[in-house]
């Protein structure tokens, strides 16, 4: 079929567009084994059931869109805390920029160095996990970060981190496609909180490796950039062992593609995982959020929440799915799925699947679509506050469901700052 | 204060008329009380002169002080100086009590161009205030109305009038599901607030609130229509007999 033909086709010209890097035997294994999966996937195309709601041709285009760099004289966010920076410029590490990398707690190895050495943990994680996330839904994108990135860090944490660690990344090219992969290991005990922000490049690919052991945990707090023409796919895996939590909350607003895609495997028992997510879209663009959390041990608990606020023909997309293997007992498994659509123009196209093997376990989901609710604007404007503002003081009302999920009060009342200040641009 | 004249309105949704031309003339300093059977259109009344959509007038006009209230968005009514206690509040999940408060005072000083209450202005304020109203502080922070009683909606919609100080209060039906202690709290709130340049329209069931808040007049609203009007006895008059007597006698 032409389709499919196409697919491989695709993949092929990927594969041919950049080199494929050295690197240490194992890296270059690690490399050769996931350009294997790509050729053997194809690239991603609209027609494909995965990708129904939104069309990845943009992200796999030979010339990258080109996208306006977004000029603020806002503060950046995370800055109020005691962290670690680590600055990419179009999504090249610049270490001019960034602080030394010295954390006590942890290892940290630019990417390149990590992959040019026998680093055995690195060898365990990197693209380990994202070949593990491939089945049984084809990540195209992310294979082809494995088999080419050069840029990302490889950070292992064996204690509680000193700091926080920002991974900050800023555009200077208007025509530059990144492809950053992070990989981290948190040993047995380990606490590591990680920030990443910015718009990363005119386009990126990014993926994001977490093995989380026993008992250790993992907070990951993301802002993708304002910038109105970016795009970027994102990946994150993470499989989590005994007793280990995982937490994710990612804010976007603006961006004409945004594709994050998350991947959650319970291999020990007791474990918890959230994903969670609060994005803002107007007009030009398209955020998706396409979840699969796969539960493969007892007694561990899963969440999604993600909120949209839609408006000027905005759409938002969301694919969750939770899957609970024979076994996976005393499951608890949590998903929810708003949109809030301002006008009549905006979308939201929703996925939600529970696919459930074993029979002691406890999982809902909910995934709407309304619009602010009349009764409550009313009530508010009937006691002076403008409509508009009544508007925007509901919408974050709204949002906050999943700004909850944040667990550190500072940083989330800087997620809610930004969105109310989103907000107010627009309706003034 | 509150001038309606004839007024008419019908549901937008479906061609009914609830309010078939109320005449009512509230002057300033007055507490005004309306009775009524249930669907005689006291509430619709209320929301049409605070600005519900989903109404439209079809003949007749609502002024205070003068200025035409049924021309304006309900925030702007509000900042004219309307109040409407809602019959049934409405919980907002995700907006601080506090918050949704603060705002609502800033935006009606900022309106008027008087300068907005800063934080600590404003919180000593609505603590005296949410002290005589027994709300106490774990109450402010919550979401607006989530989880209140129905008491503690009743309460908290008196607290938001004496924040905004507005000039003329509707209260709808506050009275109604409290008990006794709960409603003398609500009655001494709303007592403290009477003066000179503030009138009230007390819509009731019930007589047993007009022992607390004492009217000048009375009106007995049936059908759309302010059917008859009086002095204080006439709502003892529906506390004894109903409302079949004076249905009967103006049919
Ligand atoms: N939004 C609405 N939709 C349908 N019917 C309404 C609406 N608002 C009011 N009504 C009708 O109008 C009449 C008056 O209602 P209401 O004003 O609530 O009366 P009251 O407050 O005196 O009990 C009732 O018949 C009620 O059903
Ligand atoms: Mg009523």
């Amino acid at each position: 079929m032409a389709v499919i033909q196409a697919k491989y086709d695709a993949a092929e010209t990927l594969i041919a567009a950049r080199s494929q890097p050295e690197g240490a035997a194992w890296a270059v294994e690690a490399r050769k084994g996931a350009q294997a999966r790509l050729r053997e996937m194809g690239a991603p195309h609209r027609r494909d059931e995965y990708w129904k709601y939104t069309n990845p041709a943009s992200l796999i285009a030979a010339d990258t869109p080109r996208a306006d760099n977004f000029e603020t004289s806002e503060t950046r966010p995370f800055e109020m805390l005691d962290r670690l920076r680590l600055v990419f410029i179009d999504g090249v590490f610049d270490p001019k920029q960034s602080d030394p990398l010295a954390l006590e707690g942890v290892e940290i190895e630019p990417l390149s160095t990590a992959l040019n050495a026998d680093i055995h943990w690195a060898s365990s994680v990197y693209g380990v996990l994202e070949a593990n996330g491939q089945k049984p839904v084809a990540r195209p994108l992310a294979a082809l970060n494995t088999a080419q990135a050069v840029q990302g860090f490889a950070i292992r944490v064996t204690g509680k981190a000193a700091r926080v660690i920002s991974l900050i990344y800023l555009r200077s090219s208007e025509t530059a496609d990144a492809m950053v992969h992070n990989v981290i290991k948190l040993e047995e005990g380990a606490d590591l909180t990680l920030t990443e922000n910015g718009p990363v490049a005119a386009r990126a690919n990014m993926v994001l490796e977490v093995e989380v052991a026993r008992r250790a945990a993992f907070h990951h707090i993301r802002a993708q950039g304002r910038d109105h023409q970016r795009q970027a796919a994102t990946h994150m895996f993470a499989r989590l062992n005994t007793e280990s939590s995982f937490k994710s909350f990612t804010l976007t607003v603006n961006g004409k593609l945004t594709r994050n895609e998350a991947v959650i495997e319970f291999t020990g028992d007791d474990a918890h995982a959230t994903v969670a997510g609060a994005c803002g879209g107007d007009g030009d663009f398209l955020h998706d959020d396409t979840v699969f959390i796969t539960h493969d041990a007892v007694n561990c608990e899963s969440r999604q929440v993600f909120k949209k606020v839609l408006r000027n023909g905005a759409t938002g997309v969301f694919q969750g799915k939770i899957l609970v293997q024979p076994g996976a007992q005393k499951t608890d498994g949590y998903q929810l799925s708003k949109a809030l659509l301002l006008d009549d123009d905006s979308n939201f196209l929703a996925k939600p699947e529970l696919e459930i093997y074993a029979d002691d376990v406890a999982c809902s989901h909910g995934s709407t679509c309304g619009e602010i609710d009349e009764n409550s604007l009313f009530y508010l404007t009937s006691r002076g506050i403008p409509f508009a503002c009544a508007q925007d003081m509901l919408t974050l009302a709204f949002l906050n469901e999943a700004i909850e999920e944040i667990e550190d009060p500072v940083i989330a009342g800087d997620i809610r700052d930004r969105l109310a200040a989103w907000m107010e641009r627009r309706t003034g | 204060m509150l001038s309606i004249k004839n007024l008419q309105v019908s549901l937008e949704e479906e061609d009914k008329q609830i309010l078939k031309g109320v005449d009512l003339e509230i002057g300033a300093g007055e507490v005004h009380a309306i009775m009524g059977p249930n669907g005689s259109g006291k509430s619709t009344m209320s929301y049409v002169l605070s600005g519900k959509n989903g109404y439209v007038v079809t003949g007749g006009s609502a002024t205070l002080n003068g200025v035409d209230l049924l021309d304006m968005e309900p925030d702007a009514r509000a900042t004219a100086g309307l109040f409407l206690a809602f019959q049934y509040p409405v919980e907002i999940p995700g907006v601080g009590n506090m918050t949704f408060l603060r705002t609502a005072v800033n935006a009606q000083r900022k309106a008027r161009g008087e300068a907005e209450l800063t934080a600590g202005e404003f919180l000593k304020e609505v603590r005296a205030k949410a002290k005589t109203l027994k709300i106490d502080a774990e109450m402010l922070k919550r979401p607006v109305n989530v989880g209140f009683s129905g008491g503690e909606k009743k309460r908290n919609e008196i607290l938001q009038m004496a924040m905004l100080s507005p000039k003329m209060c509707i209260l709808d039906e506050t009275d109604s599901g409290l008990d006794v202690d709960a409603m003398k709290l609500v009655a001494e709130g709303v007592n403290a607030l009477r003066s000179e340049g503030r009138s009230f329209l007390v819509i009731t069931h019930y007589q047993r609130l007009l022992d607390h808040i004492k009217p000048d007049v009375v009106h007995i609203m049936s059908n759309g229509q302010i059917i008859k009007s009086g002095g204080p006895e006439l709502a003892l008059e529906v506390e004894n007999n109903g409302y079949a007597d004076i249905l009967a006698e103006v049919a």
